[in-house]
């Protein structure tokens, strides 16, 4: 029997309570609720590969922090991973908006970026 | 000194609406900034969902920020920063304040409001108990996370799940510290869906609806608070009292548009919305004077702020150069399931937003709005909830054939 699983889309504010549709193996095979196809890429994601992207802050040199976020989404389970690495460097005091301050951070593909000038 | 525009306050609103009045001619135009930057509180927002509407793709609040900031100074409009304003007059004069210099007054030809609001603080929540270090607003923690890197807290408890707070859990956690429990007075969330999803469920975070903190533990430092169901009548229910240690508790239990200069220039205020009472064009009781903004009612999403600041920014270029149009004069009513509108008149023939919110969570619900007998929109939607703003659009049309001095907005099942 398929079985089902019930979702709040994250993609936009507006929400959309979302239904999935699963195979045996698992694998997802019907979304409904969804308002745009956005929902639909994200509801399979969920099920499939659940992402997320991070921001936080980074310290700098002179003891002040900068905002920063990865530049793409990270798989949901090394979140607490890519926090440590975010914690663990130091920018530069002139560092600008976009600047890359990690690469490839925890090997997701993903740059943490700064959002801010300091 | 003397401006065609002063605008006060310098975050997303008053940058919107320079912008804006900016495009529509007005080249003499001040905002004056209270911090020590442009953009208000989105600078110390640094997660991301920001701009879908207004830009298309999601940014985070200081990248938002920095959109409109880059439109400001590429439009070379002067902002003075670290000046804090203390009176608008009903004939706008503004006296403001700075370290360069000193107090000074300013004759304006057309302001804008743009201040913000403010956090709804512990003294307003009447909690028993002591009062010890760790409580703070979840702004004031999000502060000092976010801009000064700094801890407030290990272990937390969050009253009220206003975005705010939820943004909090999740941040507080991802720094380290031990997220206990969000309680929220009300049987639903003051907070986005997709909040709840990726701040709470995400960290395994529970979200205690109808509970309450009904006693702070601790005298130096809070060691813990009791929280407790509450009834229909939200009472709390003594035998459901529960002890949980922490080192903070984080309130997030609404904001309050921040309308002192409002209040003192003689703008009385919508009892409901907690800001000036506008026309269409964000234009106040008094000629001339504009709000927009979380100043004039609290806004889900900065992308509508902007889209509102737009709107209040083209009306005082248009009050300035002499075209203010004021051909009607309807107001709009509500049925108390809508608990405000804004605007709350219209005063001119144009296609207009209505923004509004509800007073409890509706299911399978029409908004309906009628002019005397006749119905003119029913719109169908399957959940209201009071977090959520919602809009309807009236057109040029349909307010030039209204019958009567009045629309009436209303919830229908």
């Amino acid at each position: 029997m398929a079985k089902e699983r019930l979702l709040t889309c994250i993609v936009c504010p507006r929400g959309c309570q979302m239904k999935v549709t699963l195979s045996d193996d698992g694998k997802p095979t019907a979304v409904e609720g969804n308002f745009c196809k956005r929902g639909a890429t994200y509801a399979n994601d969920e099920c499939t590969n659940p992402k997320r992207t991070v921001t936080s802050t980074v310290r700098c040199k002179s003891g002040d922090v900068v905002s920063v976020k990865t530049d793409r989404t990270v798989p949901k389970g090394k979140m607490l991973e890519v926090m440590v690495e975010i914690n663990s460097v130091l920018a530069d005091d002139n560092v600008k908006i976009g600047d890359i301050i990690i690469e490839n951070v925890c090997d997701t593909g993903a740059n943490v970026v700064a959002t801010s000038n300091h | 000194m003397k401006k065609d525009l002063v605008i006060i306050g310098g975050g997303p609103a008053g940058m919107a609406a320079a912008v804006a009045a900016h495009e529509a001619g007005v080249r003499d135009i001040l905002i004056l900034e209270r911090d020590n930057a442009l953009g208000g509180i989105l600078r110390q927002c640094i997660h991301n969902g920001f701009g879908l509407h207004r830009f298309g793709e999601e940014l985070t609040g200081p990248e938002y920020a920095y959109r409109y900031e880059k439109m400001v100074g590429e439009l070379g409009i002067p902002y003075m920063l670290d000046t804090m304003v203390i009176e608008v007059s009903p004939d706008r004069v503004i006296t403001a304040m700075n370290r360069e210099n000193g107090i000074f007054t300013i004759e304006a030809g057309a302001v804008i409001l743009a201040m913000g609001c403010r956090e709804r603080p512990k003294g307003a929540l009447n909690i028993a108990g002591h009062r010890p270090a760790g409580i703070f607003t979840a702004g004031t923690a999000q502060k000092f996370v976010n801009m000064k890197g700094y801890m407030p807290g290990k272990s937390v408890v969050i009253l009220g799940s206003g975005d705010i707070g939820l943004i909090m859990a999740r941040r507080m956690t991802l720094e380290g510290a031990s997220v206990k429990a969000v309680c929220e007075l009300m049987p639903y969330s003051g907070g986005l869906a997709r909040n709840i999803e990726q701040c709470l469920n995400d960290f395994n975070i529970p979200l205690r609806l109808s509970h309450t903190v009904v006693n702070i533990h601790g005298r130096e430092r809070l060691e813990g608070v009791t929280i407790a169901r509450v009834d229909e009548n939200r009472r709390p229910i003594k035998e459901s009292e529960e002890y949980i240690p922490c080192d903070t508790l984080l309130l997030s239990c609404g904001l309050i548009p921040e309308n002192e200069l409002t209040k003192g220039a003689g703008i009385t205020l919508d009892r409901v919305t907690g800001g000036a009472s506008v026309n269409g064009e964000r234009e106040t009781a008094i000629e001339g004077i504009f709000a927009c903004g979380n100043v004039l009612h609290v806004h889900d999403l900065v992308d509508y702020v902007s889209e509102e600041s737009a709107i209040a920014g083209n009306a005082a270029a248009k009050y300035l150069q002499g075209k203010s149009n004021k051909e009607i004069s309807v107001s709009l009513k509500t049925d108390g399931r809508v608990r405000y509108t804004v605007p709350q008149r219209l005063t001119e023939i144009a296609n207009t937003s209505v923004y509004f919110r509800v007073a409890d969570v509706y299911r399978d619900a029409r908004i309906v709005v009628r002019d005397g007998d006749k119905v003119i929109i029913s719109k169908k939607k399957q959940r209201l909830a009071p977090a959520e703003m919602e809009k309807v659009e009236l057109t040029a049309e349909m307010i030039s054939a209204l019958s009567g001095g009045e629309l009436s907005f209303s919830i229908e099942m």
